[in-house]
């Protein structure tokens, strides 16, 4: 391994079903800049599915979630409604 | 109870445990349905991949030989790895190749396998299906809402992992108080056979694994992993998640900088990133396992309930998965048996871990948690022994000392005080 592709590249290489019509994620933006859960997230994340703009907003690529549910344990209460995709969608791992 | 049911017992999550679980009900002749939410079993599991594995031989007899497994470990490292040197304890025994004592898995290949198993058995195996929520009748768990329709059965068993919804819909677990869990960062990196073999010091099947300690997560409390697969090597993180808040540091770049390390870099050099995955883990099952594990018509099995084992030296999970699925299916039947599915006709679930090597091991390492909060564990031990040892081997032309003389000489240069580091050594040796 001479050098890592980024983490956008790896995802990449993934197979995802991609849910078309619901997304999964949704972050209340005050509490999530009120409590810091926003920045914790971008963070925290291993697939970097969390993105924080100029303005402070916290975008979300849930097409890239890798569904462990760490961004559920860690956010604050009320900052963020998780859940899984719906069945049949979403990250399929290859090697697991 | 309503005698119109649709099944005899539901299974959510085609994991580990819940396929285990399912097998053990349809070899006894119970209709049992196993709902998955991947759209194959196995697209969403993901485990580092050491799978200690005997206990499976009762459920799929030659599981070793017939299943899709990857290598046998016969050896062991535990590393202590700092920035720029680490000192191993390196264990290779033949004896742990007969009888087959762990295998290396990759999941997606391994659960399709099992969930096979399960439908020649006879049960009903449906991917492609989340279920959404608990039927209830008054405080009774009568069976499921899944995409619309509603499935019922005598007995809900909830393998839905780690994050189990159904055990908090049901009020048995609360939000996990962070740290009792952590964050599985993983790549799978392919690499020829050969290569392998010649790297590892590995010939046939057989395989290694590296526990790895201290700077691979940049000092957050959790450590490295590194298993050879037959064609490829699976290694990443595991990040207790009060730790990773605490320091600060991405998940992600922790993970990178642990594959870039110097020590590790050259055994996965040239190799291709096949998979980047992640996964949350457990890290202080013995805590989680202490609420209920049952409700009326409802048990709570694997992960979903909290039955990981962290000693420091071997990670578990999979195979007290596999004893939850097994204890359940064992009290579900007896259950099914005598027609009473309320908790005390469940309460066999608890009886029949604590006579099994679930229970007793959970037991055991009650204290291991409390110990591996311990954060000189992730930072100073390692630089330690690595002083100690260049104490030995770094010929200075300076007149050598004895053994003990030089290592009290490296604890004195540490931050450690030696009271510390005996009373380190003392819980360790009561909590591991």
């Amino acid at each position: 391994m001479t050098r890592l592709p980024s983490v956008t590249e790896r995802l990449a290489r993934n197979t995802y079903h991609l849910d078309e019509e619901e997304n999964h994620i949704e972050v209340n933006q005050d509490i999530a800049r009120r409590t810091g859960t926003g920045r914790l997230l971008v963070r925290i994340c291993p697939a970097q599915v969390y993105g924080e703009a100029p303005d402070g907003t916290i975008s979300v690529n849930y097409a890239a979630c890798l569904e462990c549910g760490t961004c559920n344990a860690m956010a604050a209460p009320g900052a963020l409604i998780w859940h899984y995709p719906r069945g049949g969608f979403g990250i399929a791992y290859r090697e697991g | 109870m309503s005698a119109e049911v649709d099944f005899d017992v539901i299974v959510i999550g085609a994991g580990v445990a819940g396929m285990v679980c399912a097998h053990q009900l349809a070899s006894a002749g119970h209709e049992v349905v196993l709902i998955e939410r991947g759209q194959e079993p196995g697209t969403k599991n993901l485990s580092g991949g050491v799978f200690y594995c005997r206990v499976l031989e009762a459920v799929f007899p030659g599981f070793v030989e017939r299943a899709p497994v990857e290598r046998r470990i016969t050896r062991n490292v535990l590393s202590f790895l700092n920035g720029t040197s680490h000192v191993n304890v390196d264990y290779w025994d033949s004896r742990l190749a007969e009888p087959v004592n762990a295998v290396t898995v990759l999941r997606a290949k391994l659960d399709p396998w099992m969930a096979a198993e399960c439908e020649q058995a006879g049960a009903v195996v449906m991917p492609g299906v989340r279920v959404d929520a608990l039927l209830r009748e008054g405080d009774q768990v009568v069976g499921v809402r899944a995409g619309g329709d509603e499935l019922r059965a005598h007995v809900v068993v909830a393998a839905d992992g780690v994050n189990s919804f159904i055990a908090q819909e049901a009020g048995v677990r609360a939000k996990e108080p962070i740290k009792h869990l952590a964050v599985g960062v993983k790549s799978v990196i392919a690499l020829p056979r050969t290569t392998i073999e010649d790297r590892f010091r590995v010939s046939g099947d057989e395989g290694v694994a590296y526990a790895i300690v201290g700077d691979c997560t940049q000092s957050i409390a959790g450590g490295g992993f590194l298993y050879t697969n037959l064609d490829s090597v699976s290694l990443g993180v595991v990040l207790r998640l009060d730790d990773l808040e605490a320091k600060g540091l991405s998940s992600a770049d922790v993970h990178d900088h642990f594959l870039a390390h110097p020590a590790i870099e050259p055994l996965i050099r040239g190799g291709e990133l096949l998979e980047y995955g992640c996964h949350m883990t457990i890290e202080d099952g013995p805590a989680m396992v202490a609420h209920d594990l049952t409700r009326p018509g409802l048990v709570i099995i694997g992960d979903a309930a909290g039955f990981t084992l962290n000693t420091g030296l071997t990670i578990r999970g999979m195979d007290l998965a596999a004893g939850t699925g097994m204890a359940a299916a064992t009290a579900i039947g007896s259950a099914l048996k005598a027609g009473d599915y309320s908790d005390n006709g469940l309460s066999g679930y608890r009886a029949e871990l604590d006579r099994t090597f679930v229970g007793a091991d959970l037991r055991t390492y009650a204290k291991a948690p409390a110990f591996l909060e311990n954060p000189r564990m992730y930072s100073d031990y390692g630089q330690l022994l690595a002083d100690v040892f260049h104490g030995i081997y770094a010929h200075d032309l300076t007149p050598r000392k004895h053994l003990v003389t030089t290592a009290m000489a490296a604890v004195k240069a540490s931050r450690l005080k030696l009271g510390q580091l005996m009373l380190d050594g003392w819980a360790a040796a009561r909590a591991l």
